[in-house]
């Protein structure tokens, strides 16, 4: 069970949280402009890298905010979290593969 | 006073010879000491023949004194407390206890599946991948049930498990793994900073290998005082919690442990039969100490695996810590120098050690030099090319070697009862790689380390291949002293086992007859390994699956290493691109219902009622489960079915006036300033424009444009309104209503508040509800002070309420909110001044029957996944004149194709009929296969109508009223007509309602 | 390829066993090919196989990266049956499982398919009227499934406790044509026909790039060097994403632990293999008699092959809930796949934006089962760059036209 770092309220077990996928996904500002194809890049396609992982939880059973996440897919090790409206946590060093 | 068993030694031993226990093995009475485990008891009788292997039901010893055994598996208990596989070296002998063997059939010393092992030849590793599939029906037929009964070992009781099983969630600074020396050490020396250390050990007793040697000495005094007074201090020292009978079965990601603790004795949890069997911990440790020790390794030759033949290690500990003695006339085969210390062991407890036979060509040292002067006679450059025996070891053939391992002509045949092997030690590196840990072959020490020990993890002792015990405590100290931050408390002199094994790389003696078993559990042999790696199955987990090596109960902690070792030999590569198996939690099998704890039976799920549930069931009501809520379904009366109930309820509805309990609605207020601006976002239909005081119906759709949620949007006032969601869907909207405003449009001023519990509803429906309800409120109700779909506040019954003036049925509808508390007495109030009327109190069915004859859809019955708006026919609802969530998505080429599943409504031609809902709906005869158009989503018979009448999604459905379709019922075509949904007063007249 | 049979094992146990050929060779790789397919599982070996059996192309390498069978098809729960909701998706599992049927004797290889049957259990109305619908859609779409009263149920399985206090049993699907197989024979077997065939295994090699020259793929980057091919087919579950981004587009796909543990094996105590999607978990009894339990996914992306002890006590609670005498047996050994999951649940075989590179992936949880259909619906994409009649809806398109093959739940929320 991941140990995850809530910005407001400190480490919790992941029991707690919900997770809510791939963190800078911006909806786009011109919905009428975009092809199907570009809507279908929003809604559905992800980068899903084995490495780091830029995502966002839900301390759903806690104070109930959003936040960001910076996770490795592989070791699992987080390397920070931040809120919605702070710069995501630094990364050591790329590992994206 | 009964006699002492025959190999019980006269002295010694962590037993208390004081408590004479009974027992039963395969219905024979015996008795043993408390302090014995089932198979130390066994043994003190000389009994080693206990069970039978997996694939040719040989006769099988104990092997080992621990969690390692692969043989001696056995059922203890009776009735549903029976438990199957359980290690006879690990069963504590209680009082009473009832053990018997298992896998044998018709008995353990006649077993007729033992014909497999004269059947060999026939049954070589991965034989049934390559016969029976001819013919190809028989494999489920014929063969699979007959290797399906010849398989698994014990049997499960049939029997409900009457003990109960719970989950204690822990915050440690330290945990220490292993109560052994190097533990004791590490818990000592973590536990004097007064930070939290939680200490566990997998046996009832501390002390691990100290308990099975004798004369060490540790800071100058006895191991054995030592050991009491690390016991004590730990005992007084308030942070240190020390959990005998407890493993550490897993390392979970983040500092996270499994450990499973055994509260109650096999045979002794009817003596408490209210309190838990076991524990299991989720204890968060940041930091840890692995001090799991080592396990020895058995020699692989002919016959290694008969009755009588035991680990080197475990030979000593049955005659020091059970003051037994494994035989007569003992032989000890070892590959290195933790033999000798066991045969000295042996010596020192009073066995009789006839030989040692060494594969290595010039054992030297003291201890050669003691055994020689005990008289025991070495063999250097020998091994046993064959042991002799059936039910028991009678003889062994003790051969010169090559330096392959292979057997040479001459040597002895030599008699003994009993056959202590060593082929080296392995460390117990499981947990460190249940998080990744990379192991590596350590040359020197003959064994698997791990290379770099994960963060926060420190690996001490035998789990290190540290196995002097001066090395193993001073590495238990100073790692219990760094995790807290501390520096390691200096020992005084240690004098114990020593660490260079000088292990031999000949653990396999090749010879020309025999099986030489690897995995002793699932009768894997060298040979088997040879003829895999011969296919083309070279990879080691091909060798692992292919041979079934490594995957029996004891999950290859024998096995795994001497596989390795011949797969290296016979492929000619180095140990480490051989490589190992991954290791996988649990260390030991873990009982399943640990693991489910409390929440089984009745604590599956909570439970949610309304605060009306009580009042209903008072009136009878049937309740139906939606989500983890429980809501009234019909209120049958006397005799009633529930079509009875139903047809009854609806009707009333209809004539006069009903209610029903709506307090599961989702609700959520919305506040802000900018709240009418995010509900106009999220919405399809416009919010910008509601006045206060206004209801109105919505829909939300999700970014792919089909329908997420529905409900009623009431605004209260400029920067408030309230929501309502569907019974499921609450909390799903409220996290996605969230999710916009916390990381899309972080620029709104709004705040969400759930306050479905914080409001009770009752829903009033039928053209009396305005009679029924004004007495009780100072609201006025008239048709045009509060018209349809406006929302006002007042007192109803004396409470605080709101209502809304909609309606789900088509009736004058009135939806009463108010506090939980107040729900009962406004529903008592209402049944009075309603008994004129003959109020109804209706449930979910009539409900949606109701709602059905005007068309109204349930998100979630009416719908698929893929369902939009336009589908239900519902683009009313959508603006055009803005952007909401979803609508792109709608737009999409694929979702406005003509020949899109879209709802209907549909009147079979018999119109007693009530098509089943989910029938599938086509063209013509319906005889399958044929093409499904679409399905039924809601059927039910209407009172208002006399008919039965259905909704559905058919392709092409808007553009196919007034044709006929039809839906296959019970085999049969069914015509139905095709119609709008929308059975009964197209125009609304009924909202009214009377004296309007 | 030599012949597998009670007559050859008898042949060769005379022999000492010492005459059985490789079940497949280790070649080195060639310079070129007509088809490399990446991804060495049951899916990517049986999509070799039928590229040479039905479509004659005799140049094909299968890369893979650690050993065949490794991946997912070495660590599932073998669970086979076709009784889906949507009819692309019932069209296909139902060719897959009726290959299953007989791929013993087409391969010569046992794989054990065991049809033994497959409860789908439900627990509210809601479920009920689902599993009632998905009954007869099958059926309309003669795809074999009855459905079971409690009382029904309490006669196919004894031993289910059908009247639970929380959630009782209300009904059940039951698919008596679907069950299990040996999930390493499938690979097994597909590796040494298919090699039989004259395709190339190669294992220990890793894809670690593609040659894109022109939009259109001309090979792909090793750790064994660089080769050449016309055609790429990507078969490589977990790691879709992982290759997708070498050749330089995105999936709708995430990757997730999935989970899984058996019991101590035990004699025969269950038949049928039971699943509940309500409570989230399922359990049959493998040959060898473990119990071989499992459950959802777990909810976030990860290539760690582990997950959280929370949602595997979830799957066995769920069991242990059904089936009070299992709660005394004890967990053996419990490991994590990684699933690749598309947001309507269902696979993806299609073109990719890359000319002549083709990918199958996204079966999430229950891949295992679509084995030979899925080999067989790919081979014939790759081989005529047009979908197999039973896969036609299941291409890329589907994302950006809306025409998703929705398998979450017949209905996107619970009223």
């Amino acid at each position: 069970m991941l140990l995850i770092p809530c910005p407001w309220c400190g480490e919790r077990a992941e029991a707690e949280f919900t997770y809510a996928g791939e963190g800078g996904i911006a909806r786009p500002k011109n919905p009428p402009e975009l092809s199907d194809q570009e809507w279908a890049d929003y809604v559905y396609y992800r980068h899903n890298p084995k490495g780091t992982h830029h995502e966002l939880w839900l301390h759903l059973h806690g104070c109930g905010k959003y936040f960001r996440v910076v996770r490795d897919t592989v070791s699992n090790q987080i390397y920070g979290s931040a809120p919605m409206l702070e710069a995501p946590p630094a990364v050591p060093e790329r590992k994206e593969v | 006073m009964k006699a002492v068993a025959k190999y019980r030694l006269p002295s010694g031993g962590h037993i208390d010879r004081s408590q004479l226990l009974q027992f039963s093995w395969g219905g024979r009475t015996l008795h043993g000491f408390h302090g014995d485990t089932l198979a130390s008891a066994l043994l003190a009788h000389g009994i080693h023949f206990v069970g039978r292997s997996f694939k040719y039901h040989r006769p099988r010893g104990i092997y080992t004194a621990g969690v390692e055994e692969p043989n001696a598996l056995v059922t203890v208990g009776r009735n549903g407390r029976m438990t199957p596989n359980l290690r006879a070296t690990e069963v504590l002998l209680t009082e009473g206890l009832n053990a018997v063997p298992q896998n044998a059939w018709p008995s353990l010393d006649f077993d007729l599946l033992s014909v497999n092992n004269f059947l060999s030849p026939f049954l070589p590793a991965g034989f049934y991948y390559k016969t029976f599939m001819s013919p190809a029906a028989w494999w489920h037929k014929r063969y699979e049930p007959m290797i399906r009964r010849s398989a698994g070992l014990g049997c499960a009781s049939g029997q409900a498990d009457p003990d109960s099983y719970e989950r204690r969630y822990a915050y440690a600074e330290v945990l220490v793994v292993g109560g052994g020396a190097a533990g004791l050490a590490a818990a000592h020396a973590a536990g004097q900073s007064g930070k939290r250390v939680v200490l566990v050990e997998q046996d009832w007793l501390l002390g691990g290998s100290l308990l099975a040697r004798t004369g060490e000495t540790i800071d100058g005094e006895p191991a054995r005082a030592w050991l009491a007074k690390m016991q004590r201090e730990l005992a007084a020292m308030d942070n240190v919690q020390v959990l005998p009978n407890t493993t550490c079965f897993a390392a979970y990601e983040h500092g996270m442990w499994g450990l499973l603790e055994r509260l109650r004795h096999h045979g002794t949890e009817q003596d408490k039969p209210n309190a838990p069997r076991q524990r299991m911990w989720w204890l968060r440790a940041p930091r840890s100490v692995i001090a799991t020790g080592a396990i020895e390794r058995p020699m692989v030759f002919a016959n290694n695996d008969l009755p009588g033949v035991t680990l080197a290690s475990s030979a000593a500990t049955y005659a020091n810590r059970f003051a037994v003695k494994p035989g007569d006339r003992t032989i000890v085969f070892t590959n290195n120098n933790s033999g000798y210390v066991s045969a000295l062991s042996l010596i020192e407890a009073g066995v009789e050690v006839k030989a040692i036979v060494d594969t290595r060509p010039a054992p030297s040292g003291a201890m050669a030099q003691r055994l020689l002067e005990c008289g025991v006679t070495i063999f250097p450059g020998h091994g046993i090319s064959r042991a002799r025996g059936w039910h028991d070891l009678h003889h062994l053939r003790i051969a010169p070697i090559d330096e392959e391992g292979v057997a040479q002509r001459g040597g002895v045949l030599m008699s003994c009862d009993s056959l202590a092997v060593s082929g080296g030690w392995s460390p117990v590196i499981h947990l460190p790689s249940h998080q990744g840990a990379k192991v590596q072959w350590n040359e020197e020490q003959a064994c698997f380390i791990v290379a770099e020990a994960p963060a926060g993890m420190a690996i001490v002792g035998g789990a290190a291949a540290s196995f002097a015990l001066a090395q193993a405590v001073q590495e238990g100290a100073t790692a219990g002293a760094s995790a807290v931050g501390a520096t390691a408390p200096a020992y005084g002199a240690i004098h114990g086992a020593e660490g260079a094994l000088d292990c031999d790389s000949i653990a396999w003696i090749k010879g020309k007859r025999g099986k030489a078993f690897v995995d002793l559990q699932n009768d894997s042999t060298a040979k088997d390994l040879a003829l895999a790696i011969r296919e083309g199955y070279e990879s080691i987990e091909h060798v692992k699956r292919y041979t079934t090596t490594g995957m029996a109960t004891d999950q290859g902690k024998l096995a795994n290493v001497n596989a390795i070792r011949i797969v290296s030999k016979i492929r000619g590569l180095p140990m480490n691109e051989v490589g190992v198996t991954t290791f996988r939690a649990p260390y030991t099998p873990t009982t399943l219902a640990a693991f489910a704890g409390r929440e089984l039976d009745d604590f599956l799920q909570p439970e949610r009622i309304t605060p009306l549930h009580d009042w209903s069931v008072t009136l009878g009501a049937a309740f139906e489960p939606v989500g983890q809520w429980m809501r009234a379904w019909y209120y049958p009366k006397a005799g009633e079915d529930m079509h009875r109930a139903v047809q009854r309820e609806s009707a009333a509805v209809r004539e006069s006036v009903g209610f029903m309990d709506a307090s599961t609605l989702g609700k959520i207020e919305v506040r802000g300033k900018d709240a009418a601006e995010f509900l106009n976002r999220v919405y399809t239909n416009g919010m910008l424009k509601m006045p206060a005081g206004a209801c109105r119906y919505g829909l939300m759709l999700n970014e792919e444009g089909t329908l997420f949620d529905d409900g009623v949007i009431s605004r209260l006032a400029d920067d408030r309104f309230f929501i309502s969601t569907t019974t499921g869907g609450a909390p799903r909207v409220l996290a996605w209503l969230e999710l916009w405003l916390q990381t899309e449009w972080t620029d709104l001023e709004v705040w969400l508040t759930s306050i479905t519990e914080q409001w009770a509803a009752l829903a009033l429906n039928g053209p009396k509800a305005r009679k029924v309800l004004q007495p009780l409120t100072d609201i006025d109700l008239g048709h045009e002070a509060f018209p349809y779909m406006r929302f006002r506040e007042g007192q109803v019954c004396g409470a605080k309420a709101r209502i809304l003036r909609v309606s789900f049925t088509g009736e004058l509808g009135y939806e009463i909110h108010m506090a939980p508390e107040a729900a009962v007495s406004v529903a008592e109030d209402l049944m009075e001044t309603g008994a004129e009327y003959k109020i109804t109190p209706y449930g979910t069915e009539s409900m949606h029957l109701l709602r059905a004859e005007k068309g109204f859809i349930i998100a979630g019955q009416d719908n698929e996944g893929t369902t939009t708006p336009d589908d239900l026919g519902l683009s009313g609802l959508c603006s055009t004149k803005k952007d909401y969530v979803g609508r792109r998505g709608a737009e999409r080429a694929g979702m406005r194709r003509e020949d899109r599943k879209q709802l209907v409504g549909l009147l079979p031609e018999n119109e007693t009929l009530v098509l089943p809902e989910g029938v599938p709906l086509g063209a013509g005869e319906l005889t399958p296969p044929f093409p499904i158009l679409g399905h039924v989503t809601s059927s039910y018979m209407s009172p208002t109508l006399k008919r039965g009448f259905a909704m559905g999604l058919l392709r092409r459905g808007h553009k196919r009223h007034g044709e006929t379709i039809s839906a296959l019922v019970k085999g049969a075509a069914v015509p139905c007509k095709i119609v709008p949904p929308m059975f009964l007063d197209p125009d609304g007249e009924r909202l009214r309602g009377e004296d309007a | 390829m030599q012949k597998y049979s009670a007559i050859s094992l008898a042949y060769h146990a005379f022999r000492g066993h010492r005459h059985w050929q490789r079940a497949w060779r280790s070649p080195e790789p060639r310079q070129h090919y007509d088809v490399i397919v990446v991804g060495a599982g049951g899916h990517g070996l049986g999509t070799a196989y039928y590229l040479a059996k039905h479509h004659g192309l005799r140049k094909i390498a299968v890369l893979e990266r650690g050993w065949l069978g490794g991946g997912n098809t070495g660590r599932n729960t073998t669970i086979i049956r076709s009784n889906y909701l949507q009819d692309e998706s019932g069209g296909l599992y139902e060719l897959a499982r009726s290959l299953w049927e007989t791929l013993s004797q087409e391969v010569n290889y046992n794989v054990m398919f065991s049809p033994r049957g497959v409860l789908n259990l439900c627990h509210d109305e809601h479920d009920l009227k689902g599993v009632q619908r998905r009954v007869l859609a099958n059926q309309a779409s003669g795809i074999e499934g009855e459905f079971l009263t409690p009382a029904q149920i309490k006669k196919e399985v004894p031993e289910m406790h059908v009247a639970c206090p929380r959630l009782p049993v209300l009904g059940a699907s039951l698919q008596r044509t679907a069950g299990t197989a040996r999930h390493d024979a499938v690979a097994w077997g597909y590796a040494r026909a298919a090699d039989a065939l004259g395709v190339d295994i190669i294992e220990q090699c890793t894809v670690n790039g593609f040659r894109i020259e022109g939009g259109k793929v001309r090979g792909v980057e090793t750790t064994r060097g660089a080769i050449e091919a016309d055609k790429v087919a990507l078969v490589p579950a977990g790691h879709a994403s992982v290759l997708a981004n070498l050749a330089g587009f995105r999936l709708p796909i995430e990757s997730r632990p999935l989970q899984a543990l058996v019991s101590e094996p035990l004699k025969p105590c269950l038949n049928t293999v039971i699943m509940s999607g309500a409570i989230h978990g399922y359990v049959s009894q493998s040959d060898k008699g473990e119990l071989v339990i499992g459950g959802g996914a777990d909810a976030y992306n990860g290539y760690a092959q582990r997950g959280s002890p929370h949602v595997l006590a979830g799957s066995i609670g769920a069991v242990c809930h059904l089936f009070p005498q299992f709660r005394r047996l004890r967990m053996l050994r419990s490991w994590g796949g990684v699933v690749d999951i598309a947001p309507d649940a269902s696979a993806i075989l299609s073109p990719t934006p890359v000319e002549n590179l083709f990918i199958n992936c996204g079966w999430g949880t229950g891949g295992f089962k679509a084995t030979p259909g899925s080999a067989l619906a790919f081979a014939h994409l790759v081989a005529n760059g047009s979908p197999h009649p039973k896969a036609e809806g299941f291409t890329l398109n589907r994302f950006a036209s809306g025409l998703i093959i929705d398998e979450h739940s017949a209905a996107a929320v619970a009223h």
